[in-house]
């Protein structure tokens, strides 16, 4: 087995294989469907409205004076890419089992690649939100300029994630049917329909510990000028972040050397 | 000169089952919780794929790996290009190693021919750059300069193959490792691929080249090495490798009886088992020789220790270049036979003319059906069949007029009436 700094520049030597599956993915993802890539669009302003119904309209969930359909749908986006590139990651090892078993890269590859292949969704599905501030009149500051920054740690958080998933899914094909329920449990413990400042106080360490907390919580801060961006919430779960990615790749690289055998 | 390969006590154990009864979750918690501390204890029989394999290889040798099926031949490949792991020993490579285990290796149906190009020139490890120089290349040496915009899933298999095949061998590797990729294809096809490899040796290049083509093999390769049950049995010049390899096999020559029982490279649960083979003639006596357009019986001698619900018996025959000309079983002729006791039995594949050119044929032999089989023997044993004069012009039959040889005459109302040949000379 190759020393981790070896195994990390040949996965670096691959990074152009990785830009071909990505590619791959976007070009396939939508063919052969009506709509198209409007689904991007289509998935969380969806789950907005419902949400809105539900939970602003009839569940009266604060959203700290910002209107709760936009107040949802910034958080919507981010939690879309993140759940959408986990499940994809997840099941990128055993979708790609004849690959695994007849040639050799970096396996590291094929996870990476489900997670980037969302990001023109989460760009598309952005979009919209520049209507819905239009449309509730709110005027963004500099602030906003964080709100395509703030994908690059959530990106190394589904990757992080999506690395021990996708390396326990080859060996235990539990995580396939486990990984929806994960989802929507994760979404329940992140503030995606309520606000973080709506956590208890005693519960609040706990909520911070969820790098998703600190990171959803920011990428909402960055439109609304009403809201500043807590930095140390958001330095929290970048650490949080930061340890996930690292032990994702040492337990991925561990786990690699039977892929093959195992699938 | 450093070696291009060397590999040193080089041994693959598989755990058999271990994706059956240890993939779940809930087993591997049980045993943890069981056995906290013994943890990684694997259930199931070891099988022992490669055991202790040693050799070198030098830049610029091209190199045959032969053996039967399941001797391992195929791990050694998987380990050396990295898609599987040693369980222990060394293997040193110097050079960017490729393999064209299996080629089109993740195309993609919806993708075209030139985006599966990138995508699996990608995949073997090509940068965009040099895939982009050699684009031309590729599309000309698969001809299918025409289809490279259409998506691949319009393709035919022939296609596909052919593409596959030229992204590989336009891949510039130091070491090339190739399994068995010429047994599919057309003739033409084929050769472009024996020629292209023949090429590679001028280039300098390393190739280990794993086939059942003996003719291939000893073709291109200079040196060979043998690999049986696991182990190096034989590693030395390719016709004298190639020599000791054919003699194991049981030659119908020798005699028209073969006994099946030693035979160890078997599958199988061994609730039944081929005890021996027999070929008879039209008398039902055995013979030793066999023709083109004979009427043979093959009779398969088995034994089985425990009742069978339903006897499933077949043969599978390939020829040398690996194709399977043809292939028989009692359920397809509808000769079906259920409750079998235990005991020994026999069972006659009649064959009215045999329809095969000259040349070399392997049987494999199977009883059972899909997932339990109670015993298989894989190009268990050779049959040669011999040139005919079947229509006794004293002009024989060959291999080169083909692969079928069809039961036929000519004739014409309108052509004067045909004359022997000895007539007119007399």
């Amino acid at each position: 087995m190759p020393n981790f700094k070896d195994w990390l520049l040949e996965n670096w030597r691959y990074r152009e294989l990785i830009f071909f599956m990505v590619w791959r993915d976007i070009k396939v993802r939508y063919k052969q469907t009506l709509l198209g890539a409007a689904w991007a669009v289509i998935q969380p302003l969806f789950t907005m409205i419902v949400f809105t119904l539900f939970f602003g309209n009839l569940g009266r969930i604060p959203s700290d004076g910002i209107p709760y359909p936009i107040f949802s749908y910034s958080a919507l986006v981010a939690w879309t890419y993140f759940s959408t590139a986990l499940s994809y990651s997840g099941n990128s090892l055993v979708g790609n089992s004849n690959l695994l078993t007849k040639v050799y890269f970096p396996r590291a590859s094929l996870p990476a690649s489900a997670v980037l292949s969302g990001v023109p969704d989460f760009l598309l599905a952005s979009l919209i939100l520049v209507g819905l501030m239009g449309y509730y009149h709110i005027a963004p500051s500099w602030a906003i300029l964080l709100w395509p920054v703030l994908l690059i740690p959530l990106i190394f958080l589904a990757l992080g994630v999506g690395l021990f998933l996708s390396a326990l899914n080859v060996k235990f094909r539990d995580i396939k049917y486990a990984l929806p329920f994960i989802v929507q449990l994760m979404m329940f413990l992140s503030p995606v329909i309520y606000p973080a400042s709506m956590v208890p106080e005693r519960y609040r360490v706990l909520a911070a510990l969820n790098p998703l907390t600190g990171i959803l919580e920011a990428f909402r801060s960055s439109l609304f000028p009403a809201r500043t961006v807590d930095w140390k919430l958001l330095g929290i779960s970048l650490l949080v972040t930061a340890i996930i990615f690292v032990s994702g790749l040492l337990f991925f690289r561990k786990a690699e050397s039977d892929f093959a055998d195992v699938i | 000169m450093k070696p291009a390969i060397e590999v040193t006590d080089l041994t693959k154990r598989y755990i058999l089952g271990q994706n059956k009864a240890d993939g779940m979750l809930r087993e591997a918690l049980v045993g943890f919780l069981k056995n906290p501390f013994g943890a990684g204890k694997k259930k199931g029989k070891p099988l022992l794929a490669l055991g202790g394999v040693n050799f070198s290889i030098n830049r610029g040798e091209v190199v045959g790996i032969i053996g039967r099926n399941g001797a391992g031949k195929s791990t050694l490949l998987k380990v050396l290009s990295r898609i599987t792991y040693p369980t222990s020993g060394k293997i040193q490579v110097n050079g960017r190693i490729a393999s064209l285990l299996e080629v089109g290796t993740g195309f993609h149906e919806e993708l075209t021919g030139r985006e599966n190009v990138f995508l699996n020139g990608s995949i073997m490890g090509m940068s965009r750059k040099e895939i982009a120089s050699r684009m031309k290349e590729i599309e000309e040496f698969a001809g299918v300069e025409k289809f490279m915009d259409t998506p691949i899933k319009r393709y035919s298999s022939g296609m596909r193959l052919r593409l596959g095949f030229a992204v590989a061998a336009h891949l510039d590797p130091d070491i090339l490792l190739v399994d068995e990729v010429l047994a599919v294809g057309d003739i033409e096809f084929q050769k472009k691929c024996l020629k292209t490899m023949d090429d590679l040796r001028g280039g300098g290049r390393t190739v280990l080249f794993v086939s059942h083509n003996m003719a291939a093999v000893e073709n291109l390769c200079q040196r060979c090495i043998w690999i049986d049950n696991g182990k190096v049995r034989m590693d030395g010049p390719a016709d004298d490798v190639i020599k000791a390899y054919m003699s194991t096999f049981l030659n119908l020559k020798q005699s028209g009886g073969v006994d099946l029982r030693s035979i160890e490279s078997r599958t199988g649960n061994g609730e039944g088992r081929f005890t021996g083979i027999e070929f008879l003639d039209k008398e039902g006596q055995t013979v030793n020789f066999i023709c083109s357009g004979d009427s043979i019986t093959i009779r398969l001698h088995f034994e089985t220790s425990v009742t069978l619900s339903e006897l499933r018996i077949g043969i599978e025959v390939h020829n040398e270049t690996g194709l399977r000309v043809t292939s028989s079983n009692n359920f397809l002729t509808g000769y079906e036979v259920f409750q079998l006791a235990p005991g020994k039995w026999s069972i006659d594949w009649e064959i009215d003319f045999l329809n095969f050119m000259p040349g070399s044929y392997n049987l494999s032999l199977w009883l059972g059906w899909w997932e339990n089989f109670q015993d298989v023997l894989k190009h268990a044993v050779i049959l040669d069949v011999q040139t005919s004069d079947y229509f006794k012009t004293g002009r024989g039959i060959e291999s080169r007029y083909g692969l079928l040889f069809l039961p036929s005459r000519w004739k014409s109302d309108t052509l004067p009436a045909p004359v022997s040949r000895s007539d007119v000379n007399a």
